[in-house]
């Protein structure tokens, strides 16, 4: 993914975390199951199926089918994973996420692959960039927004061990590893990247790695920038979002969603009924032209250039 | 629950719990003036017969893993589910009493956090199918011998995640899933072969890998001896057409669609305790 300028040399496609714990976990525990939509290749999920075939639910191409299909294995005792295209996974079977996972409260796992604008050039059939904002709408969906592969291996291990459902979000853009002052990943807690007073950059997903490196850029033009990578969507940490707009007072959030009713939302929501502040949100504005995915960050201001000039933006609107 | 009696007491239980269902389900209606007792009717018989004559359950433990399953996925037949399952011992009949009230734990359609014995979560129709095969495949991937069974309305198959869930099921060969169809042939705003037809219902599903039986759904005795038979040798998922009456057991509201979500004045409820006797 060329949007991503590199922290590091090296990037890795988060799809081979996921695989390689799903399976280490499924070795350790029969109650884990993969269920699919003639998703076994795009969710990398090939050597598990040969691994646990038996374990192994192909329902083929039937999103509506495939959750409430994973909703009675829960109910029949088992650890369903989910997985499909977040785009249909999310939009084809809202009701089902709604109606048998969130409000049924069923112990159901949910791994959204190539989300936000991954598939590019596709279109926007195959953008989920809406599924933050529905997804939010079902609070007791606690969601993850892994950044590398350390955290999707630490995201898949703990929805395998919590009680309740868990919507991963997963990307097939290659990522760096990141580089955090918090070196432990614990979900419903931002983990801080990097330390800084004038303001605080919010992101998750892809954009924590454009996010620190427009905060490096700002560094050297005399800002002084944090970055917290709020991995954890849904339950938000409110406190990490209000200690950033007391402590920075300018606020930038950056999601590879909608601009609208996700994260920046989410973040707004908090501060202006507790500690207002600027905040300038960076995402996506509604269905994308057709595009590369680079092409598509770049134009929205998902780059270190269009973060950094959020940043200004947010810093000269403080009062005082 | 374990039944040791004759066939011929259970078949009279059956009856008896029926018509005591049919009853209690129309008081509900007629207090709160809501409901949906059309369909309670029509799936009376199929849910006494289940739950006083099939399933295997302890209501004390509604979490047992090896229970039996009923997923009622026509969730909106809450006066016949709820009546069922206080009568199998789930909770105190009196609890009934509190039918769709503010706050009651007998919502509209079915909660399981809100009540033991509902398996899933249901009211939007095409939901409970699918998740009744997820249950079934779970007894398949284990080895347990409980069974999985689902009744969706004949208007609801004209959701397409039944179909969905039909196509896997058949595949798959789940023969520990047993569909049932309410068959009464009307929806909520006209029948269902003008508004958008379901017949040939028995060929669809044996094209789709079923074995398909039709029977009277009202028939406690042929109900008993379908829904009750083991699975056998049967290597395919069972459907069970259960040709029904909507509003079954009342004069004035048998075959009547508007009786879908219609609810008695006084008189009409008068008439309705005399005849269900």
């Amino acid at each position: 993914m060329s949007a991503l300028p590199a922290t590091a040399t090296e990037r890795f496609d988060c799809r081979k975390a996921w695989a390689e714990t799903l399976e280490a976990l499924a070795a350790e525990d029969e109650r884990i199951i993969a269920v699919v939509n003639d998703s076994i290749g795009s969710s990398n999920l090939g050597a598990f199926r040969d691994h646990f075939p038996e374990r192994t639910v192909n329902v083929g191409i039937a999103e509506q089918n495939m959750v409430g299909v994973g909703a009675g294995l829960a109910n029949g005792g088992r650890i369903p994973f989910v997985s499909g295209a977040a785009c249909f996974l999310t939009a084809r079977a809202l009701e089902q996420l709604k109606a048998d996972v969130a409000y049924a409260g069923f112990n159901v796992k949910l791994v959204g692959q190539s989300s936000g604008i991954a598939y590019g050039e596709l279109g926007a059939t195959h953008h989920s960039i809406e599924d933050y904002s529905w997804l939010r709408a079902l609070k007791q969906i606690t969601v993850i927004v892994p950044a590398d592969p350390f955290e999707t291996a630490e995201a898949v291990r703990w929805a395998a061990s919590h009680e309740g459902p868990v919507f991963i979000r997963l990307s097939r853009m290659p990522v760096p590893m990141l580089d955090a002052i918090d070196k432990d990943f614990v979900p419903g807690k931002a983990r801080r990247i990097c330390d800084g007073d004038d303001a605080t950059i919010i992101a998750n997903g892809t954009t924590v790695h454009i996010a620190a490196d427009a905060a490096g850029q700002l560094r050297a033009a005399g800002l002084s920038v944090r970055v917290l990578d709020m991995h954890t969507l849904t339950p938000l940490d409110e406190a990490a979002v209000l200690a950033a707009a007391e402590e920075t007072g300018a606020i930038v959030t950056v999601e590879e969603a909608l601009v609208t009713g996700g994260l920046g939302g989410a973040v707004a929501e908090v501060t202006s009924a507790n500690q207002p502040v600027p905040v300038e949100r960076v995402g996506f504005p509604g269905f994308l032209p057709t595009g590369s995915v680079s092409y598509l960050f770049e134009e929205n201001g998902l780059s270190p250039d269009g973060i950094a000039s959020a940043v200004r933006r947010a810093v000269s609107r403080k009062k005082g | 629950m374990t039944i040791a009696m004759g066939n011929s007491d259970v078949i009279e239980l059956i009856k008896e719990k029926a018509l005591w269902m049919r009853r209690n389900a129309f008081r509900l209606v007629y207090e709160k003036q809501l409901g949906h007792p059309g369909g309670d009717f029509s799936a009376a018989d199929i849910v006494a017969t289940l739950y006083f004559g099939v399933l295997r359950f302890d209501p004390a433990q509604p979490d047992w893993p090896d229970r039996d399953r009923f997923v009622m996925s026509k969730g909106h037949a809450t006066g016949t589910l709820y009546t069922a399952l206080a009568a199998a011992g789930y909770f105190p009949v009196e609890l009934l009493e509190t039918y769709m009230r503010n706050h009651s734990r007998l919502n509209g359609h079915p909660n399981r956090n809100y009540l033991p014995g509902v398996e899933t979560n249901t009211g939007p129709l095409g939901h409970g199918f699918p998740v009744a095969l997820g249950i079934a495949i779970a007894g398949q991937i284990t080895g347990a011998d409980y069974r999985t069974y689902v009744l969706t309305g004949d208007g609801e198959q004209q959701e397409g995640s039944n179909w969905e869930a039909a196509m896997t099921a058949g595949n798959r060969k789940v023969r520990n899933l047993t569909l049932i169809v309410d068959r009464n042939r009307l929806q909520q705003g006209a029948g269902t072969e003008e508004t958008n037809g379901l017949d040939p219902l028995d060929d669809k599903y044996r094209a789709f890998g079923w074995e398909v039986v039709e029977l009277d759904g009202h028939d406690h005795k042929a109900l008993y001896d379908v829904l009750g038979a083991p699975v056998g040798s049967r290597e395919k998922p069972l459907c069970v057409i259960a040709n029904t009456v909507k509003g079954k057991g009342v004069s004035f509201m048998e075959n009547k669609a508007k009786w879908h979500h219609g609810v008695p004045n006084g008189a009409e409820f008068e008439q309705a305790m005399r005849e269900l006797v």
